[in-house]
């Protein structure tokens, strides 16, 4: 397998020292593996704090920036991050107001920033935790993991942030964030395995003729494979599952997201059967992004999130945003 | 803990095997990494007591491994330690009354049971044989690691297979299987098969 890295130890290392040359706007510091935006802590604002495996870019250290994240955390590939640099993210950006951490719903990530967010306030900072479940595919019991966290995470983080941005205090930036994981809901779907520097090659095994439908961010098979079907099918397929859990009183935020091994041509092709589907089904669209923005290192495939925006979401994440990945309105 | 680095070390392969037909194929590398850092730490500052030696490795492992082994072995490793307290010396039932707190403490912080195909499965039986002897107690956890082959896995990523986790061994159960190996290794009773 060829791969544009020096070594598997030191992929995430070099991805940040690169992060660092390109965008000027961050501190990043790569020893402790921590991005902060250059002006944190801003007075009187909430801090954002997110992170987790890294391999998933932009997630989430594209999203650092005004309107958006003030400090990410990368763990390894597909490893959540540890106590340790989540503690040095939230003291870098508390002004005081304290902070929100935004999860995925992994069961590292849980346990890691649980401990930091004890360790944190030990020294002193307020720390609100808010988890994201928004993947479909699995299934939500007491007696599982539950449901990952997925492409509902950059609704969150988009929207908190704007709060945030605006000077809302952390339990009302907490209890918005809350309100996008309950309004999201995701469902991926795979046509090749991904590949992790550490293995060096697949991550399973998925037949030239089949693709995986409800595959997670990890390569963590789905519902189930079936021979290769068409952008339009796949789009009936992933809309019908998001649609048979959340049906939306409102206009929706859609994310036609690719797991990075998709090219636009493709993803814009899936996205127009995505609002085909939509129309069909009487789900009026707000918003539209499409790209990669909650990726699975090389693997080709795509997901779809919804998240049923009223208008206060709506003007959350029409806000301005400066980030490495998003950006617009400044 | 030397021993214990060096068999993770040896079975790093294996682990992250195990890990890629379940979950996400960093089980081996990340206990690799931690298990590093724990011999080095350890090495520059040797700490006094054999409590001091758990409690030490486990806040290494909490600060390097990361996902949910770096918390959870962590954890084992830091209740177990702070069990035994500042003694010089423990002996065997000491040890195992502040082994069942680390594992309790586990359990909690995962919110998991025996039966569940994680790590409890080989530690709890583990545990309960080290009454007779180390060797037991090492055998008890290869017998429990291979006992969650059958299982569907609960916690963790594997349980987002729901039945297809059935017929996989568990890669967290595979490596609490090694320390228990190691342990009875270094306190002369020989490995586990």
């Amino acid at each position: 397998m060829k791969m544009l890295i020096n070594t598997p130890e030191s992929v995430v290392t070099d991805a940040l020292r690169g992060m660092a040359a390109a965008h000027p706007d961050l501190v990043v510091d790569v020893e402790n593996r921590v991005i902060v935006r250059r002006d944190a802590p801003v007075s009187g604002k909430v801090g954002l704090v997110s992170g987790g495996g890294s391999g998933h870019e932009p997630l989430h250290g594209g999203f650092v920036g005004a309107g958006m994240l003030d400090a990410v955390c990368p763990g390894a590939v597909f490893t959540s991050p540890v106590p340790d640099q989540m503690v040095r993210a939230a003291t870098a950006v508390d002004s005081g107001a304290g902070v929100l951490f935004v999860v995925k719903n992994y069961t590292g990530d849980v346990l890691n920033f649980r401990m930091a967010a004890e360790l944190a306030e030990d020294e002193g900072v307020q720390v609100a935790t808010v988890v994201v479940d928004d993947d479909v595919a699995v299934t939500d019991s007491l007696h599982t993991a539950g449901r990952r966290g997925t492409g509902g995470t950059l609704f969150v983080e988009k929207i908190a942030g704007a709060a945030a941005a605006e000077g809302a205090p952390l339990d009302r930036v907490a209890g918005l964030a809350r309100q996008v994981v309950e309004s999201s809901r995701s469902f991926g779907v795979a046509l090749s395995s991904c590949t992790t520097p550490a293995k060096g090659g697949p991550m399973f095994d998925l037949p030239a003729g089949e693709l995986e439908l409800g595959v997670g961010i990890h390569g963590e098979p789905g519902r189930e494979r079936r021979p290769m079907m068409t952008a339009g099918e796949i789009a009936d397929y992933a809309v019908d599952a998001v649609l048979t859990d959340l049906r939306p009183r409102h206009p929706v935020l859609l994310l036609v997201n690719g797991m990075g091994g998709t090219p636009l041509l493709e993803l814009y092709g899936f996205g127009a059967e995505v609002h085909r589907v939509l129309g069909e089904r009487d789900v009026p669209v707000a918003r539209t992004l499409v790209g990669n923005y909650v990726t699975s290192l090389d693997m080709a495939g795509c997901s779809v999130t919804l998240c049923q925006a009223d208008e206060e979401l709506l003007r959350l994440w029409d806000a301005p945003v400066r980030t490495p990945a998003l950006r617009w309105g400044c | 803990m030397t021993a214990a680095a060096a068999s993770v070390d040896r079975e790093a392969a294996r682990l992250t095997d195990l890990d890629s037909a379940i979950g996400d194929a960093d089980h081996g590398s990340n206990l690799q990494r931690g298990f590093a850092a724990v011999v080095k730490v350890l090495e520059a500052e040797p700490p006094g007591t054999p409590g001091a030696v758990l409690t030490t490795a486990g806040r290494q492992l909490i600060s390097t491994v990361g996902g949910a082994s770096g918390p959870l072995y962590g954890t084992l490793l830091r209740r177990t330690g702070k069990q035994l307290g500042d003694a010089d010396r423990v002996t065997a039932d000491e040890l195992r009354a502040a082994l069942r707190a680390g594992v309790d403490a586990v359990a909690q912080l995962g919110g998991s049971a025996p039966g569940d195909a994680t790590m409890l499965d080989a530690l709890d039986p583990a545990v309960e044989a080290l009454a007779t002897s180390f060797r037991a107690a090492a055998e008890a956890a290869v017998q429990g690691a291979e006992a969650t082959v059958p299982l569907q896995a609960r916690k963790g990523r594997a349980s987002y297979l729901g039945e297809r986790s059935i017929g996989h061994q568990d890669p967290g159960a595979t490596s609490s299987a090694l320390l228990f190996s190691a342990l009875a290794e270094t306190a002369g009773e020989g490995a586990a098969r």
